[in-house]
């Protein structure tokens, strides 16, 4: 691994002011740390922002549940304030990697990288989540932007992520037997007004599938969205599935996570 | 857990600074670089070679300590971020000279054989039975998912660990 100045911030000012062009903010390290050792990221500057203690926690309101940038996701598994207002997304954290990533890997960290394939980015669409940095707040639909890509600055540090609360909701991921990332996941939410469907691991970027959202804000019934033709031309492929079987995975793993609401 | 403030200096064009750790109930202090990773720390400066490197991308868990008393990947922690914290590795599991129940379990189960997975794979199941005192066939097999071995076919290494849950 190439040289480099590990700080430790106290707080979200010192944190961005050491922040630069070739500085990453140290969270987890469970994808800092392997890109670096593989050659693939090289930072002159890594700012621990664990112990920052505003950024971790787990908070719960009337219509959310707000999550600190740097809580972990076994605190998010293990949290029962989690498990009673938004069960699936208890279970959403209990699923990702395995014990000794979920110990280290958090919520903040998985947004701000965005891989195609994480859990967390299908959360925020799903559950309308608004993203609250030192800066600004930005809502999720306008936050992931691409693959390993979103509307955060240089430098710019996520604080927290605000969730609402679903009437009901389920996360059904079909995951690659040795990492556990998403070959395909799709989380559904039930609102008031309507229904997300949020799709992750099937293309580039995390999104909200518009048809499905349609039909089952229609009609919130598995029925309504059974034998859906998804156009697959966006959508992956890799040695793990086809575009073609991801097409069809989405609408399976859809229709499961209905009937689980 | 306060973490120690730490110095650091330029010796030979490197950035080093001092890491200061309870490994297996011992105070240790050396000089180390900023990119040093807990796993080379406690290779490297402290010998402690029973912590064993897998792999480059944090999925195989032959690297798996205990830091403040939950399991981690040490190939994928900087000492520095550790820095202040208590450690055990696999040599801190005895107790004068007797081997620590799970390992007892995985010698007399045949839960090993070419053993490079077994470090990681006892003190992860170590970790899961502090969480979970009698865990089922499937909770063994879920928390030992970022433990990968390629010689024993698994079933083994599970009735180790549930032998050892039972003398815990
Ligand atoms: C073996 C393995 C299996 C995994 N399996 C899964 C899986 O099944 N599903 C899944 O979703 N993920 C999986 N992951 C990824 C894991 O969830 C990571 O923890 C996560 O992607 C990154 O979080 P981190 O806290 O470790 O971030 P870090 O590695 O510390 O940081 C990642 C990036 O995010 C930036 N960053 C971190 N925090 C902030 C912040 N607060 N504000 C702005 N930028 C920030 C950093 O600058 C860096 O660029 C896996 C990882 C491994 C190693
Ligand atoms: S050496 Fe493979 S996970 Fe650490
Ligand atoms: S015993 Fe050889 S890898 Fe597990």
């Amino acid at each position: 691994m190439k040289d480099f100045n590990y700080h430790s911030a106290k707080d979200s000012k010192e944190a961005s002011k050491l922040a630069s062009s070739s500085s990453a903010f140290l969270a987890g390290g469970m994808t800092t740390i392997p890109s670096m050792k593989l050659g693939l990221a090289t930072y002159k500057d890594l700012i621990d922002i664990k112990n920052i203690k505003k950024l971790s926690g787990i908070k719960v309101s009337g219509k959310s549940v707000t999550i600190g940038a740097a809580t972990k996701h076994v605190e998010v598994s293990n949290s029962k304030d989690v498990k009673k207002a938004i069960p699936s997304l208890s279970s959403l954290a209990e699923g990702i990697g395995d014990p000794q990533v979920r110990n280290r890997g958090t919520i903040g960290g998985s947004i701000a990288n965005n891989d195609p394939s994480a859990d967390y980015p299908s959360a925020c669409i799903a559950l309308n989540a608004t993203i609250h940095t030192n800066e600004r707040k930005i809502e999720s639909a306008k936050f992931f932007k691409g693959m390993f890509e979103t509307a955060l600055k240089k430098g710019e540090l996520i604080e927290a992520i605000e969730f609402q609360i679903p009437e009901k909701s389920s996360y059904q991921k079909h995951p690659n037997p040795a990492s556990r990332y998403a070959i395909v996941g799709v989380y559904v939410a039930k609102h008031k007004g309507d229904v997300n469907v949020a799709v992750t691991g099937a293309k580039s970027c995390v999104y909200n599938d518009k048809e499905m959202s349609k039909a089952l804000s229609g009609n919130f019934s598995s029925s309504s969205i059974d034998g859906m033709d998804l156009d697959s031309s966006e959508m992956n492929t890799d040695m793990h599935a086809s575009a073609e079987f991801r097409a069809s995975l989405v609408v399976t793993q859809a229709k499961k996570a209905v009937d689980a609401c | 857990m306060i973490k120690s403030y730490r110095v650091r200096i330029l010796i030979k064009g490197e950035i080093m600074g001092k890491i200061s750790l309870e490994v297996n109930g011992r105070k240790v202090e050396k000089e180390a670089s900023d990119n040093t990773l807990l796993s080379t720390f406690l290779r490297e400066h402290l010998q402690l070679t029973g912590t064993h490197i897998g792999c480059d991308t944090s999925q195989c868990g032959a690297c798996v300590v205990h830091v403040d008393g939950n399991s981690l990947k040490s190939c994928t922690a900087l000492a520095a971020d550790v820095n202040g914290s208590k450690v055990t590795t696999i040599e801190g599991l005895e107790t004068n000279g007797k081997m620590h129940p799970m390992q007892e379990a995985f010698k007399k189960l045949h839960g090993l054989q070419c053993g490079f997975c077994t470090p990681g794979m006892v003190m992860s199941a170590v970790d899961l039975l502090q969480k979970n005192k009698k865990p089922s066939d499937t909770e063994i097999r879920d928390w030992l998912e970022g433990n990968i071995c390629r010689c024993t076919g698994y079933q083994n290494i599970v009735a180790a660990v549930k032998e050892a849950a039972t003398k815990m």
